[in-house]
């Protein structure tokens, strides 16, 4: 019977038949959703952290300006997915509460700090670059609320790259402080920015089953290669370069060849043994615990009028 | 972090439904959490319009929604397909009428 089900859902994601909150799932496949979405929601509202860091510091009202509206949008996106989780059975609390006692994960970019203000320009650039390769393919995820809430999130996320790139490209055109500030901001991103594809693929022992629910549409070194190769043309625009001795354009590979990367590095960051680990989750749990009276006060408001 | 306020109650679960333009209907865009209706508008407004998006918002308290049972959707929807009649392709018309 569970072994029926099983393979009429596998039909049902073969044919690109979405599917729906209410539809029958395999408690695996439920899972890994709720993993998924929420991880990349908890990845959207730490996301805010180390740009809100620059808001105050922002050159110029225009870039201060920009800078909110893209913060805001990062919180609207947490939103989003936040709501897309709920749907497979999970409460927003037990996500919050899976977060802030460190059981759930989030993209470990945000572990690193943002020294200078050209980092605002490297994390639109890259980091948001990263996410929109990533991001992209799962508008079709075989999951509907998932693939509906990232088509909203991909709509509004090439403004944050290319307001990035609008920074890096005006620091390229600017002093001689200017670009060494901007090179050195690319130097500290880039590494981390391919990490974010995640392992290797033959270290990655739940793609082949998410790519088979359709979950993910592309393996992460695919995306990986993906990404360096626009990048690689892109930093000749903006007149930097990329911190990677070995990055050589393949002509029988028809793709960029790159160095390796430092893995052990990567599992150390998500192991909680980044440069910013423990400021980014106790500032989380320090604006849930100051914000709870505001929840409680705005709980008793509608109590009250509910009672009147 | 405080670990009694997990066990508080969450803040009422909402539908958000946004028109648009005028002229055209209200869909469905997402949901989100408020503690009362005037709240869930206002979060609405700063979640799902901030693009210009729409012109008007519907906040519905989620457990008010009764939806069809998917199981059921072999019952429910079936009938409809053996009536292809009620299609105004199923009528062959002479060819001197033009426009019908």
């Amino acid at each position: 019977m569970q072994n029926q089900q099983d393979v009429l859902f596998q039909n049902k994601v073969d044919k690109e038949i979405r599917i729906e909150p209410k539809d029958w799932m395999p408690e695996k496949y439920r899972q890994t959703l709720i993993r998924q979405i929420s991880q990349h929601a908890h990845s959207e509202i730490i996301g805010m952290l180390p740009e809100g860091n620059w808001i105050t510091r922002a050159p110029s009202l225009r870039r201060k300006a920009i800078l909110l509206a893209k913060v805001q949008d990062e919180a609207g996106h947490g939103l989003y997915l936040y709501s897309a989780a709920e749907t497979l059975g999970i409460s927003r609390d037990e996500m919050y509460h899976q977060l802030h006692t460190g059981k759930a994960k989030y993209s470990s970019i945000f572990n690193y700090p943002t020294l200078s203000w050209a980092d605002m320009g490297v994390i639109g650039w890259l980091v948001d670059g990263a996410a929109i390769m990533n991001q992209v393919p799962l508008c079709r995820s075989s999951y509907g609320p998932y693939a509906r809430a990232m088509v909203r999130v991909c709509k509004e996320e090439s403004f944050h790259q290319r307001q990035g790139f609008d920074i890096l490209y005006t620091l390229g055109k600017g002093s001689e402080a200017q670009r060494k500030m901007a090179q050195d901001a690319i130097n500290r991103w880039w590494w981390p920015s391919i990490m974010m594809f995640g392992p290797k693929d033959d270290e990655s022992p739940n793609s082949i089953q998410s790519m088979k629910w359709k979950i993910k549409r592309f393996s992460n070194d695919e995306l990986r290669q993906k990404f360096i190769d626009v990048c690689a043309e892109q930093v000749k625009v903006l007149g930097f370069t990329l911190p990677d001795k070995d990055l050589k354009w393949n002509e029988t590979r028809k793709h960029y060849d790159f160095g390796e990367i430092n893995w052990d590095e990567f599992w150390q960051v998500i192991q909680g043994n980044g440069p910013c680990n423990k400021e980014r989750l106790e500032a989380r749990k320090k604006a849930w615990t100051d914000g709870e009276w505001v929840r409680d006060a705005a709980t008793a408001y509608a109590a009250k009028n509910k009672a009147a | 972090m405080s670990t009694h306020s997990n066990s508080k109650i969450e803040w009422p679960l909402w539908e958000i439904f946004v028109r648009s333009k005028q002229g055209l209907d209200h869909k469905h865009v997402g949901s989100l959490h408020a503690a009362d209706a005037a709240m869930a508008i206002e979060n609405a407004r700063d979640v799902y319009t901030r693009r210009m998006e729409g012109i008007s918002i519907w906040a519905v308290e989620s457990k008010n929604i009764h939806a069809s049972n998917p199981d059921e959707a072999g019952s429910l929807y079936d009938p409809a397909n053996d009536k292809a009649y009620r299609h105004p392709t199923f009528y062959d018309l002479p060819n001197e009428v033009e426009y019908m």
